[in-house]
């Protein structure tokens, strides 16, 4: 199965939440915390990492696309 | 009015159900049973609050999720139909200037993004070291007293307060002006005479210490946001509002973390035994959610308004109306937690809403969990035979406060 994820950077207020969920596929920008998707199409074994990121996003900022 | 509410005989209409809803005494730790049955009877239904009016009380976990990101509600709460906490807030609506706490996007997100670079993830983490020492040395200091000794006094509150004084750059000399101050900020007890002296006072005593950090700035959060102010991308106003909130919010609400997690551990052996025998630092973070899920200390509810018309399940929020989201009563919601009056360290809690959701959840979080890893993963690993010296009956507890808490918790050792 493949993963895309997609970042809606306007949304984001920065909480973090996807870093911690999913350290390899995100981090922060240093000067105001916002999301960086650091791999948009991550490894199979990031996918929990990454679809619990989108679950816990509080401002519902990851879409992912799975097939 | 909910058409899902039985109706008295005589065709009047019921009384709607007051909130906040009241605790059940014998089960101190858990939230009001109230909450209980509107979500099952009315999900979506009527809620009286301290002014008379009749905002919505939204229960479900998946109901609170899909509205907290809508964004036809708002946090604005210059809106008349805003259900204000109390009088006192209602009061200072009007002369509170625009912050992350009641603000929409964009203006919010603008808002949002200049205060979040000391809360990165990363940079929260890098202070656990100095975390630890704090919890160390508090542990020490109690262990080398006189037992039995109060938990809250001995390490729950100076272990958020250190923290938070050091991160912003607040003199910790000065603690026990600014905890008065908050809880009387806090309090729905306290008279809205009381509550603007002590919110003047905090206000007064950052703005003298923002003005120090202008002329000599230092590596703190305050001297950051006065570096803002003089660059002109934040007023000065603004500054010491964010500087009062994050004060405010900061050590209180870790601080009854700590405590009620300590009883709700100590009335579950096996769960403290999970923390004490196994050091797993995965361990450790999925107790603090759950723990946080449990025990969800903000008993007020966070509060919004509607700005349009919007439809939920078989009733119609009209715009105007205010909405009250209580997060125990998502957080206990069966759908989304099943059993979930048992507290269980191993259960997957991380979609909890302890700290809210949607854009205006919780901005320390970050720090919250830090802090309480660092103490829940410490104390009863050094303290193992660390006990209750009073019958749970004879705790007093905080109904009033924004969030729930023990006034005093007495452990021997």
């Amino acid at each position: 199965m493949s993963m895309r994820v997609e970042l809606d950077e306007p949304k984001c207020v920065a909480s973090g939440q996807c870093v911690m969920a999913a350290p390899e596929v995100f981090d922060q920008r240093e000067e105001d915390g916002v999301a960086i998707v650091l791999d948009d199409g991550p490894a199979p074994e990031l996918h929990d990492g990454v679809r619990e990121a989108a679950a816990i996003c509080p401002a519902a900022a990851i879409h992912l696309v799975e097939r | 009015m909910s058409g899902i509410l039985a109706r008295p005989a005589d065709g009047t209409t019921p009384p709607d159900r007051a909130y906040p809803m009241t605790r059940d005494l014998t089960c101190p730790l858990a939230p009001p049973p109230g909450l209980h049955t509107a979500r099952a009877e009315s999900p979506v239904g009527r809620v009286r609050i301290w002014n008379g009016t009749t905002p919505w009380l939204i229960t479900r976990h998946a109901d609170q999720r899909a509205l907290l990101v809508d964004p036809r509600v708002s946090n604005d709460d210059h809106e008349p139909g805003f259900p204000y906490v109390n009088a006192h807030r209602a009061a200072i609506a009007h002369a509170t200037p625009p912050l992350i706490t009641n603000t929409d996007a964009p203006e919010h997100t603008r808002l949002r993004r200049m205060v979040n670079a000391p809360f990165l993830v990363k940079r929260i983490e890098a202070m656990r070291p100095a975390i630890q020492k704090i919890v160390d040395d508090l542990i020490d200091t109690m262990l080398d007293g006189p037992k039995p000794a109060d938990l809250l006094t001995a390490l729950a509150l100076p272990v958020p307060s250190l923290v938070i004084a050091e991160l912003l750059g607040v003199p910790y000399a000065d603690h026990d002006f600014f905890q008065s101050n908050s809880n009387l900020v806090l309090d729905s007890d306290a008279s809205a005479d009381e509550a603007r002296r002590a919110s003047g006072a905090l206000t007064g005593y950052l703005d003298t210490l923002l003005g120090e950090k202008l002329t000599a700035p230092g590596e703190d959060v305050l001297s950051g946001m006065g570096r803002r102010v003089t660059a002109g991308e934040m007023t000065r106003t603004e500054a010491v509002h964010m500087g009062v909130a994050m004060l405010i919010a900061g050590h209180e609400t870790t601080a009854t973390m700590i405590s009620l997690g300590t009883l709700a551990l100590l009335q579950h052996p096996d769960q403290l035994a999970l923390l004490r025998d196994d050091d797993d630092p995965r361990t450790v973070a999925g107790a603090v959610d759950e723990l946080l899920r449990y025990l969800t200390i903000v008993q007020t509810g966070v509060r919004r308004v509607a700005k349009e018309d919007i439809s939920i399940g078989d009733q119609v929020i009209r715009a105007g109306d205010g909405i009250i989201f209580d997060l125990a009563a998502a957080n206990w919601d069966p759908e989304a937690f099943p059993e979930a009056d048992r507290l269980d360290l191993r259960r997957p809690a991380r979609t909890h809403q302890a700290f809210g959701y949607g854009p205006h959840q919780c901005l320390g979080q970050s720090l919250a969990r830090l802090e309480l890893q660092v103490v829940y993963g410490t104390l009863y690993r050094r303290v193992p035979t660390l006990t209750l010296a009073a019958p749970l009956d004879q705790l007093a507890f905080d109904h009033t406060g924004t969030t729930y808490g023990v006034r005093c918790l007495p452990v021997t050792w």
